[in-house]
């Protein structure tokens, strides 16, 4: 049985291979959304010592399970309401703009070290342009509803965004100079040999900043003034209901996955294991775990999606200004001062430049 | 074939979104239509296999200076009428502009006529061949001074914007971030002892 999928699967042509691995990864980025908001909920709940979620169940599973998929069911039933004055268009359009983005970065990241919908070379220029266009759905969602407080919101998410994206950028320059390629699948290859040798460690600083770049531009906590409810209600989507706001929160939720993806990739080694040469050889668990595969990429991002979640729970709302002060005058002077000092390791061959 | 196909899709829609960029009334919309504009370039940009200048478009255009345009666009609040009454009076220099513009398009597509053949006929570039390898290459090595001096003109630019719009008004009252961060609840609450407090 087996056998016979993997010839007919073999004997596909290119494009209906790629087409199938699209449905199968967005089937299960969609589904990953759905258990990310539980789980958020639930994490959030035992930081402040409640249960969460523990009500719906499907199929007599543990408690909770079912309540992503009666949220789901609760949203498509309720009514869409556009707003009479509302730019009707772009107002239906927003929501598309924020979600394919999201989605369509996925093409070029590897998955496992044979999977990659998209073996481009430019990769990682390809992520940087997409990422960059995701604000769009904000922009316009914000302006179509023809609210005041929705305008605000897409102001200070416009203003953030293209902030940050500079500081983004120039964390990913220095991963560039490690690796010396676009591909993101050479990037991943670059870092092989432990997790000393990922490029974390000899670009601490980078990381740190990515990751930070990558909260503020999903506009999660503690960077969400785009939605801070207590200033301004819901934000850009204040005007959208049911279904419509669903998409808005998967763009959501789905650019999170993709931040804790791509920060997995460039800088902890995407599919490369921690244990390659740390076990005793010999035994089909040792051998699974020392070996890269999907099994390390997706632990990883789950790692930084608890990350994610964590720092949601801890820290309170940076004030506006405070947000302009951290990307312009602190983030982005790190990354050059990081990107000089890459430079004097590479020219004495100190660290990954070391052959 | 299929090359042909996707062209001559990607060259109808970007006739006509550039079309709707000056034929549409509402800024906002024109704004979005170049948006549109610019990713159809970068497709067509695609299928000649420049994908460097391709991303980069969407990047650097769609990405960033399309996002601060609709930005100032969506706050301006526009008369239409005060700007029909300039047009007829700059009508000259609009058609001066769409004839150099015509006369240069003409040049680019005839330039084969006069020997300079610059196009690169139809072949396609070997699998290992990178378009972003070779732009540096050539961009770092041959290049250098005039990619180093373009760059310190963008600078001046941006320094010479800033200080142009800077004014520091007389009397204006800053935080001093230092400050805000380093205070201590000693420094705001002071603890003293009541009259009255004698009993323990």
């Amino acid at each position: 049985m087996l056998a016979s999928v993997s010839t007919v699967w073999s004997a596909l042509p290119a494009y209906a291979q790629s087409t199938a691995w699209i449905v199968v990864i967005t089937v299960a980025l969609i589904i990953s959304v759905a258990l990310l908001t539980l789980w958020e909920r639930k994490v959030i709940g035992w930081i402040q010592l409640r249960r969460g979620p523990n009500r719906v169940r499907i199929f007599g599973l543990l408690p909770g399970v079912g309540q992503p998929f009666a949220d789901v069911v609760k949203l498509l039933l309720k009514e869409v309401i556009i707003p009479v004055r509302a730019n009707k268009v772009l107002f239906v359009l927003a929501p598309a703009l924020a979600l394919i983005p999201a989605f369509a970065t996925w093409a070029v990241i590897p998955l496992s070290p044979e999977l990659v919908v998209a073996n481009i070379d430019a990769g990682l220029l390809y992520v940087l342009s997409l990422t960059s266009v995701g604000v769009y759905g904000i922009i316009l969602a914000g302006w179509a509803a023809n609210s005041k407080y929705a305008f605000l919101g897409a102001m200070r998410s416009a203003a953030q965004i293209v902030a940050y994206e500079i500081a983004m950028g120039f964390a990913l320059v220095g991963v560039l100079m490690v690796s010396g390629s676009l591909n993101l699948g050479t990037i991943v290859r670059t870092q092989h040999g432990g997790p000393l040798s990922w490029n974390w460690f000899w670009l601490l600083p980078l990381t740190v900043v990515y990751f930070i770049s990558g909260l503020a531009e999903t506009n999660r906590a503690p960077f969400d003034v785009a939605e801070g409810e207590s200033e301004i209600v819901a934000g850009f989507h204040v005007e959208y209901s049911g279904i419509a706001f669903a998409l808005f929160f998967l763009a959501e939720y789905a650019n999170m996955i993709l931040i804790s993806a791509l920060t997995s990739v460039f800088f902890f080694g995407g599919w490369l294991s921690p244990l390659d040469g740390y076990l005793p050889e010999g035994g089909a668990a040792a051998d699974f775990l020392m070996a890269p595969s999907f099994f390390w990429l997706g632990l990883k991002i789950f790692v930084f999606l608890f990350l994610f979640l964590w720092l949601r729970a801890t820290f309170p709302r940076y004030r506006y200004d405070q947000i302009m002060r951290l990307g312009w005058k602190v983030l982005i002077p790190i990354t050059l001062i990081w990107i000089a000092v890459e430079m004097v390791m590479s020219y004495n061959h100190v660290g990954p430049w070391a052959t | 074939m299929l090359v042909e196909v996707l062209f001559y899709v990607f060259a109808t829609i970007l006739i006509a979104a550039a079309l709707a960029v000056i034929i549409s009334k509402n800024p906002v919309h024109a704004a979005l239509f170049l948006v549109l504009s610019f990713v159809t370039s970068a497709a067509i940009w695609l299928l000649i296999e420049a994908e460097f200048l391709a991303i980069v478009l969407v990047l650097v255009y769609v990405g960033a200076v399309m996002v601060l345009f609709l930005f100032v666009v969506m706050m301006l609040d526009i008369k239409v009428e005060e700007h029909r009454r300039g047009f007829t009076r700059y009508a000259w220099l609009g058609w001066i502009t769409a004839v150099a513009v015509i006369v240069e398009i003409v040049g680019v597509v005839t330039a084969r006529r006069f020997g300079v053949d610059i196009t690169r006929g139809a072949a396609p570039w070997p699998a290992s061949y990178s378009n972003t390898q070779a732009l540096g290459s050539v961009l770092y090595t041959h290049y250098a001074y005039p990619f180093e001096l373009a760059a310190v003109v963008l600078l001046v630019a941006i320094v010479a914007a800033i200080a142009l719009t800077t004014r520091t008004r007389r009397g204006l009252k800053r935080q001093d971030i230092n400050r805000q961060v380093n205070v201590q609840s000693t420094d705001r609450v002071r603890l003293v002892k009541s009259m009255d407090a004698k009993s323990p």
